[in-house]
């Protein structure tokens, strides 16, 4: 399990939940889990026009993540975000389907841009995953006070002068990285998956957001690295017990909140109190 | 190539042509679904749920597969059994709806990895999963047509039995709730017809075309009008006229390149229901000093 090629999987997993961790806290505080969906979805079409023209698939991943951010940021304007996001991706996917009539051998590089493939990533390949990552990583530490003040007080942040707009377009551009970092890794299915239900559970656990996303952070190295394992010893596809592993944390956050949500009621009440919110999430949820 | 009248726009064999008659019927049954649909996906804030049925479903699709059964029965039950999850985990609240539509559709990815996987190394059929995402309209067995339409009348049989609780809960949760409107309830079956009909588009004409006409003709009739009625009338009007001009194209488009290799259906609907969207966007944005006023319900 830990033999030379299987090294490369684990270094790189690790880069991307990582990054999934983090990014994925502010996907879910955000409201933005179509987003998280819509532009790995869409990327890969980029993937199958740089296959077309003869260039890297990086390149072509990352154009179109790009391209899909944009559209989703400035149709945003006018509709809610879950049309511009619907749109933007069904527009790229479209694409996609023209460029795929255009080429001929596709089927086995497509599944792989769906699936990942994590076991076969080389060192050199490692690099720019770990160079995509620090980007990712030092551009949400940059953002991280609008981030945090536009989705959790968004009239504060604006009384205090942070745009909104130029915010969702900042936080829509990290995800357009996360996406070109991780597909060819993981695939455009599971990045999915890791910036979700890691970031979903943590909710369960703490009100506070700092706290939230270092449990995101360990949730989601515990799903990646897990589901990996249990793949490697069984045979059957990582993407599945990263799915199962992601649903069963979940439902045991959510048994778990709800438990003690019972049991310290008169807690609650306080808790209620200083949020305007019915939610049990109280706080940083409204 | 000779060209003459009406044959510079129809090519030789458009209207002989069995698969396509078929793609023109099947296209015009679910633009009227997702018309119905799309209104209130689009008015709900439910366009990720909308989308996430169909890779939902891709998961049921493959699951039947594998168990031999046919693959648009596994598409209705898996899409109804997580229209259920989705309610247990709270899609009906807005702040958890995007959340709980994500969970769900993180759980299904994983199961399709897995039957995929099992499906793929028991028969090799890698191109299942493309099959599943991009569709193929011109590739449909005559036999579906009496199932579409039955699965078609039952979905819009649903919304309009609810359309007036669908109207009010959408517009005015808390006047609804005044009125003595089931919300939950009439939010499970909204889902329920949604499931209905994405699993009916998105195994027909695939995952993006389901998307595409579900919330793109919808979003530009909201543009249009107000009043729910017409926007159902005018999304229903744009989702046939693209399907119908896309489908044209397509088969058009066999004779524009010298390799003779046709275009496919789904890049020009795409791109028509975007080009509409954005042209009625550009001038309803005009005439309106204040665009976001002319938004319906809630906004996120």
């Amino acid at each position: 399990m830990f033999s030379a090629f299987m090294i490369n999987a684990w270094e790189a997993s690790t880069i991307v939940a990582l990054i999934a961790g983090i990014v994925g806290f502010f996907t879910v505080l955000r409201g933005a889990s179509f987003a998280a969906h819509a532009l790995p979805n869409g990327a890969f079409a980029g993937a199958a026009g740089a296959s077309l023209v003869g260039i890297s698939t990086v390149l072509g991943l990352g154009v179109f993540a790009v391209m899909g951010a944009i559209i989703i940021a400035s149709l945003g304007h006018r509709v809610r975000s879950d049309v511009a996001t619907a749109l933007a991706m069904v527009v790229m996917l479209g694409l996609g389907a023209l460029f795929l009539s255009m080429t001929t051998e596709y089927a086995p590089q497509i599944y792989s841009l769906l699936f990942g493939e994590i076991l076969g990533i080389s060192s050199t390949a490692l690099v720019p995953t770990a160079a995509m990552g620090a980007v990712c990583a030092v551009a949400i530490f940059g953002l991280y006070r609008p981030l945090m003040l536009s989705s959790l007080v968004p009239d504060t942040a604006e009384a205090r002068g942070i745009s909104a707009v130029r915010t969702e377009i900042g936080f829509l551009l990290v995800l357009a990285l996360v996406t070109t970092m991780a597909v060819p890794v993981v695939g455009t299915l599971l990045i999915f998956s890791l910036l979700v239900s890691p970031a979903a559970t943590a909710r369960s656990f703490t009100k506070r957001p700092g706290a939230a996303m270092g449990i995101s952070v360990a949730f989601a190295l515990t799903t990646v690295w897990a589901a990996i394992a249990v793949s490697y010893v069984t045979g059957l596809p990582i993407g599945f017990f990263v799915g199962a592993i992601g649903a069963v944390l979940y439902s045991a956050g959510r048994a778990w909140a709800s438990w003690r949500q019972g049991a310290r009621t008169t807690h609650r009440k306080a808790d209620r109190m200083a949020s305007s919110s019915p939610s049990p999430r109280g706080r940083w949820t409204s | 190539m000779t060209h003459t009248g009406a044959s510079w726009i129809f090519e030789p064999g458009f209207f002989s042509s069995g698969p396509v008659h078929l793609a023109l019927i099947v296209g015009a049954t679910t633009a009227c679904v997702s018309g119905v649909s799309g209104i209130f996906t689009v008015v709900r804030g439910q366009s990720f749920a909308g989308h996430a049925f169909s890779d939902i479903g891709a998961a049921g699709g493959s699951a039947a597969f594998l168990l031999g059964t046919s693959p648009l029965f596994g598409f209705v039950v898996m899409n109804l059994v997580a229209a259920g999850g989705m309610d247990l985990i709270g899609v009906q609240r807005r702040r958890s709806r995007d959340v709980a539509t994500g969970v769900v559709l993180g759980a299904a990815l994983g199961l399709a990895a897995l039957f995929l996987y099992l499906g793929t190394t028991s028969s090799s059929t890698t191109g299942a999963t493309i099959s599943v995402l991009f569709g193929d309209i011109f590739a449909l067995p005559p036999s579906i047509v009496p199932v579409i339409v039955i699965l078609s009348v039952l979905s819009v049989g649903v919304s309009l039995v609810l359309y007036r609780p669908l109207i009010l809960s959408s517009l005015s949760p808390d006047l609804s709730t005044a009125r003595g409107v089931p919300l939950r309830l009439t939010g499970v079956g909204f889902l329920a017809s949604l499931a209905l009909a994405v699993s009916l588009s998105a195994i027909t004409i695939g995952a993006i075309l389901s998307t595409a006409l579900l919330i793109g003709p919808a979003a530009t009739a909201v543009r249009i009008t107000r009043r729910t009625g017409f926007a159902i009338l005018f999304a229903i009007l744009i989702a046939a006229f693209t399907t119908w001009l896309g489908v044209l194209l397509a088969y058009d488009s066999y004779y524009w390149t010298p390799s003779h290799r046709a275009w496919p259906v789904s890049f020009f609907i795409v791109s028509l229901i975007f080009m509409l969207y954005v042209a009625v966007e550009v001038v309803t944005g005009r005439v309106r000093a204040s665009p976001k006023n002319g938004e319906p319900g809630e906004t996120t």
